[in-house]
């Protein structure tokens, strides 16, 4: 595949084509033309008489022919016209047979025909460039072109539509508002102006730092959700941990035999549950061993446990005792972990034994035997992640990430400088900078470095 | 009759007036033509120089070289430092000027200058050949030939005074208005507007009841402008308070169809933060009185300016209704307030050296490019008188950033953002507000016009040098000994600081709130001792920059930020209507201004932060 790395250039003049699909074979593969010659052009290769007259948003089938008139193969062209289209620029979508020599044949011929290959990022570039969006908006593409979950799309889409810019412009507007009430006092304090009530300006700086504080929170979240919520799988050896991975990605991942100990090393596989990824990780058995290799499964299980956003707790119900789970959860589980404590050989104890054991919070009995119970531990994740993920608004990109948690730095000094009781056009300054690094995301305040980074991070024809 | 000038000014305002010193002292031959040589440096307003940012630019223009804080100095008769109780960057200094010292001071200054001459006379138009100005032509008939010419016609463009429903032809009160000008500019393709403004009665102080009102005194160490050794007071005027209230409004009310604002008479702009009595009661018909404050015109003189009582309503409504204010019950009229109607020119039609993009060396300064104050429109006279003077050397031309000075952010507003009312400065108009201190305005900018060869800076430029030094001398100190905590614990515990458990550095105790340079040398002989070499304005400066170091570097480092967008040139040659992924409004506008820079773009109003990203991006940032 032709491939074009070099360093951005924006002649919008120039119509630009690439391959939308991703590269390898498929059944059929989108092909994407955007710039004001797309369909003058297409014209000479495409054959069908309603090319120029089609309304946008339509579909128009035909031949794709080269300068001699040879058919290259059949194909769809979506049309969308200017404006009203994904870069405010005339597209085109080629759809054709997914091989890889019809693919470069279309792009090639369409090449000698006045396109350009378009560079990484270039289309959702132009769609910014052309004000189709704001820089918030282009990242969230980046996003949702990386979404490989429906949360994790509808994320991208939020982002899309504008909802963090619009979280982050109603942010500013108060801002605004408070700087506005001290500018007050500064410039008019010779004039018999009613100076704001420091209480209020308190309160109202609180509740902004309240929800800059949220959408900070839901970092964790969005990003978990943007690459899969760690959830690991923790315990004693032999307690069942490998056949309760094997279980719920419903195939054979991981040796699994009677043998304590023999999970070495760490196993993570990607898990899709009611729309949502999670990355499990099943670990090797914690116990105090001599065998040098097992000795650093243990420590890489602690590790993983201590950044797991959910930690599955197995424990054989047959061999431990309620106080042996108790103080492995205490000496393990990271504070206010989510935990969901699964008692293992269900088949092997007595119900009276089960009995002490529901005595114990969030708790699940499973046998390998009898795999009913495993739906329940999936509605229990489930519910437990779809409950968590529920704010509407995620923050899940790191530039947003640092340029709020700067503004809540700056937010603080602000609280503390109304608190010693500084002079106001010192807290100004703070008041100010929050608003600078609150700009910073949707691209109020754009430097070039920040254009640079976001748009060197798209592929090609995308 | 004439030689051929290098500078020739029309008007002797402060536009004027510091125009012809800005050019004079950078070396240039200057004529001065002014409708009357008896009215030179009139305070046309109130009897006051500076105030909350005013104050600022005063400080400033003394550093750049100019004469209105040597002036004010010289015939101040009470002095503030406003916003004292806020921080470094709020300190704002003010003075009561004596109107007609003022006035004579000026023009002492200005006869002693040998390479300023005068001409009495109206300019009526000017000399253009070829886009590019060559003189100015007078009432008379005459042609003074220059290189070129700045403009600083004030008020007097047409201009045309409203007393109620009476309205005649006029500069000033007094003073008839200046014909001619506009026109020519127009046909010249300038686009002009309307502005207006107000003042308001002059009053006999020997008919007022003092006791009525509440005294307003100068400060009891009275500080200054100049940089330069120049007096501070000794004796003071105080001014006075009083308010308005029910019963004045509603007999102002009685006249208000009467009034030129209401009846659509007054077409003009004015100041929303200056807006006169009627307009004050229209919009905030909630309050129930206003403040005004009562000013003294000069040392010798009974005259009193009703600051707050700016009216343009029929003489006999004022006077009924003032009469009603308490302390006025007697009150005597020298003459009322008015509203004047004058012509400007929307300042995006200048470069930021204010010279005129249609006419080449046709410069404005003032308030012809919708300023208001005396200090907005001096700066701009000296920004305008030094760049003429460079252009005509063929230099770079002389520009301040908005990190550098007020007068850097009051040209660069206009130029980009143009004005609909008459523009005043305030302090949240500039983004580096605790850079842009009064204490350190020599410091800023003195090096910079000593650097393009501006003359008689010797003075301040030692002060200067002086100053960096002790202020480097006393962070030095502060920085190396230390305090023990019985010689500080009892003032920490009096400023509610927490007490000293061991021996610390002077520097972190001085950064603490409430705590001052003055209070620590009150706890240790040494370090009084020490200081006792300095002088109250380098200990001052010292202070600031250590108490207030954490504040400064943060406004120091978005500086370098913004500077970043600064030091991308745009071509003037750039076309922008070939980036069609522009908005059609900032293509236009940016077609219009030509910024020099993508800092400057980012300023345009009309263009937007997604146009400016358009721009780095085709410039391949």
């Amino acid at each position: 595949m032709i491939q074009n790395e070099s360093n951005l250039q924006h002649d919008l003049s120039k119509t630009i084509v690439a391959q939308a699909t991703p590269i390898g074979s498929g059944a059929i593969a989108v092909i994407r033309m955007s710039g004001s010659q797309t369909f003058t052009i297409l014209k000479k290769f495409f054959k069908n008489k309603r090319l120029e007259t089609a309304k946008s948003h339509s579909v128009l089938f035909g031949n794709f022919v080269d300068s001699n008139g040879t058919v290259i193969d059949e194909v769809l062209v979506s049309i969308f016209r200017n404006p009203t289209s994904y870069t405010k620029e005339d597209i085109a979508e080629i759809s054709c047979h997914g091989s890889s020599f019809i693919i470069n044949q279309i792009i090639k011929i369409l090449i000698e025909g006045g396109a350009q290959l378009a560079q990484k990022g270039e289309f959702t570039m132009r769609a910014f460039l052309n004000g189709q969006m704001d820089l918030a908006q282009a990242e969230a593409v980046a996003d949702l072109i990386a979404s490989t979950s429906e949360k994790a799309h509808q994320m991208a889409m939020a982002q899309l539509k504008g909802n963090i810019s619009k979280q982050i412009q109603a942010l500013r507007e108060r801002l605004i508002n408070f700087a506005s009430l001290m500018e007050l006092e500064l410039d008019f304090s010779e004039e018999d102006v009613e100076f704001a009530d420091r209480t209020e300006l308190v309160n109202l700086l609180n509740e902004t730092n309240t929800t800059v504080s949220k959408l900070l929170e839901s970092f964790d979240t969005g990003n978990a959700i943007k690459k899969g919520i760690p959830t690991v799988i923790a315990g004693r050896p032999n307690s069942g941990k490998s056949t309760l991975l094997n279980s719920l990605l419903k195939e054979e991942r991981a040796i699994v035999s009677d043998i304590a100990g023999t999970t070495r090393d760490t196993v993570e596989e990607v898990f899709i549950l009611a729309g949502m990824e999670f990355r499990l990780i099943d670990t090797a058995g914690i116990r105090q061993t001599d065998d040098v290799v097992e000795s650093i499964g243990v420590q890489k299980a602690i590790e993983k446990i201590k950044g797991a956003a959910l930690l599955l707790f197995v424990f054989d119900a047959s061999t431990s005792t309620v106080e042996e789970v108790q103080s492995d959860i205490e000496k393990y589980r990271i504070p206010n972990q989510e935990i969901i404590l699964i008692a293992n050989k269900l088949d092997k104890i007595s119900p009276a034994q089960k009995t002490v054991f529901e005595s114990l919070e969030n708790m699940i009995f499973i046998s390998a035997k009898d795999t009913s119970q495993i739906d329940v531990l999936e509605h229990k994740i489930s519910d437990w992640a779809s409950q968590k993920m529920a704010d509407d608004i995620l923050i899940s990109n790191h530039r947003h990430y640092e340029a709020l948690q700067k503004t809540k730095v700056s937010l603080l000094q602000v609280l503390q400088g109304l608190e010693h009781q500084m002079p106001t056009d010192l807290i100004a300054i703070d008041i100010r900078q929050a608003l600078h690094t609150l700009g910073e995301i949707s691209g109020i305040i754009s430097t070039d470095d920040l254009l640079d980074n976001i748009f060197s991070n798209f592929c090609i024809g995308k | 009759m004439f030689p051929e000038y290098d500078v020739i000014v029309v008007g002797a305002g402060h536009a004027g007036c510091e125009a012809a010193v800005g050019a004079a002292n950078m070396g240039a031959k200057v004529m001065l033509v002014t409708m009357n040589m008896n009215t030179i440096a009139q305070m046309s307003c109130n009897p006051a120089m500076g105030g909350v940012a005013k104050g600022q630019i005063v400080r400033e223009i003394d550093a750049l070289g100019g004469y209105s804080g040597m002036v004010t100095d010289h015939t101040m008769i009470q002095f503030r430092m406003l916003n004292k109780s806020k921080g470094p960057a709020m300190w704002s200094p003010r003075a009561q000027s004596d109107r007609m010292l003022f006035a004579a001071e000026w023009r002492k200054r200005l006869e002693n200058n040998p390479l300023i001459d005068f001409w009495q006379e109206m300019a009526t138009g000017l000399v253009v050949k070829n886009g590019v100005v060559k003189g100015v032509k007078t009432s008379l008939g005459l042609e003074i030939p220059s290189k070129t010419v700045i403009l600083t016609n004030g008020t007097f463009l047409n201009g045309i005074i409203h007393i109620g429903e009476k309205q005649f032809g006029g500069g000033r009160a007094g003073e008839r208005a200046a014909k001619g000008l506009t026109e020519q500019l127009q046909e010249l393709g300038f686009e002009s507007g309307r502005m207006k403004t107000g003042t308001p009665p002059r009053v006999d102080g020997r008919s007022l009841d003092w006791e009525a009102m509440e005294t307003q005194p100068g400060d009891e160490v009275p500080s200054k402008f100049s940089y330069t050794d120049t007096p501070t007071l000794k004796k003071q005027r105080p001014c006075h308070i009083t308010y308005t209230n029910k019963e004045v409004h509603e007999t102002l009310k009685e006249g208000f169809n009467r009034s030129p604002m209401f009846n659509g008479r007054i077409q003009g702009l004015g100041p929303r933060y200056c807006p006169s009595i009627e307009d004050k009661i229209d919009r905030f018909a909630q309050r129930d009185r206003h403040q005004l404050f009562v000013e003294p015109e000069g040392w010798d003189t009974c005259e009193i300016y009703v600051n707050g009582f700016s009216s343009s309503l029929p003489e006999d409504v004022q006077y009924k209704a003032m009469r009603k204010i308490r302390g006025f019950e007697n009150a005597k009229m020298f003459r009322p307030g008015y509203a004047i109607e004058y012509d400007f020119f929307q300042p995006t039609q200048l470069r930021a050296t204010l010279e005129t993009r249609l006419v080449k060396n046709l410069f404005f300064a003032g308030q012809i490019n919708g300023t208001t104050g005396y200090e907005e429109a001096g700066a701009q006279g000296m920004m305008a008188g030094i760049n003429a003077a460079l252009a005509i050397k063929d230099q770079e031309p002389f520009i301040l950033k908005r990190s550098e000075a007020y007068i850097g952010v009051l040209i660069d507003d206009l130029i980009n953002k143009g004005t609909t009312e008459p523009y005043r400065m305030f302090t949240s108009r500039a983004e580096y507000r605790i850079l842009l201190r009064q204490d350190n305005a020599d410091m800023r900018l003195t090096p910079l016009v000593k650097a393009i060869g501006m003359l008689h800076l010797d003075e301040r430029m030692a002060r200067v040098n002086e100053k960096n030094e002790a202020v480097e001398q006393i962070k030095k100190y502060f920085r190396k000994n230390s305090i023990h905590p019985d010689q500080a614990n009892s003032y920490l515990d009096s400023k509610n600081s927490s007490k000293m458990k061991q021996r610390d550095k002077l520097l972190p105790l001085l950064t603490r709130p409430h705590i001052t340079i003055e209070g620590l040398r009150g706890c240790q002989a040494e370090l009084d001792n020490y200081l006792k070499g300095f002088d109250n304005e380098c200990l001052e400066i010292a202070e600031i920059a250590m108490k207030y170091e954490g504040y400064i570097k943060k406004e120091e480092e978005l500086v370098g930020k913004m500077n970043r967008l600064e030091s991308v040139n745009l071509s003037e040659k750039l076309d922008y209507s070939q980036f069609v992924s522009l908005s059609a409004e900032a293509r236009e506008k940016l077609n219009k201004l030509k910024p020099r820079t993508i800092g400057q773009a980012s300023r345009i109003s009309g263009v937007s932060p997604s146009d400016v990203s358009v721009l780095l991006v085709h410039l391949g940032r």
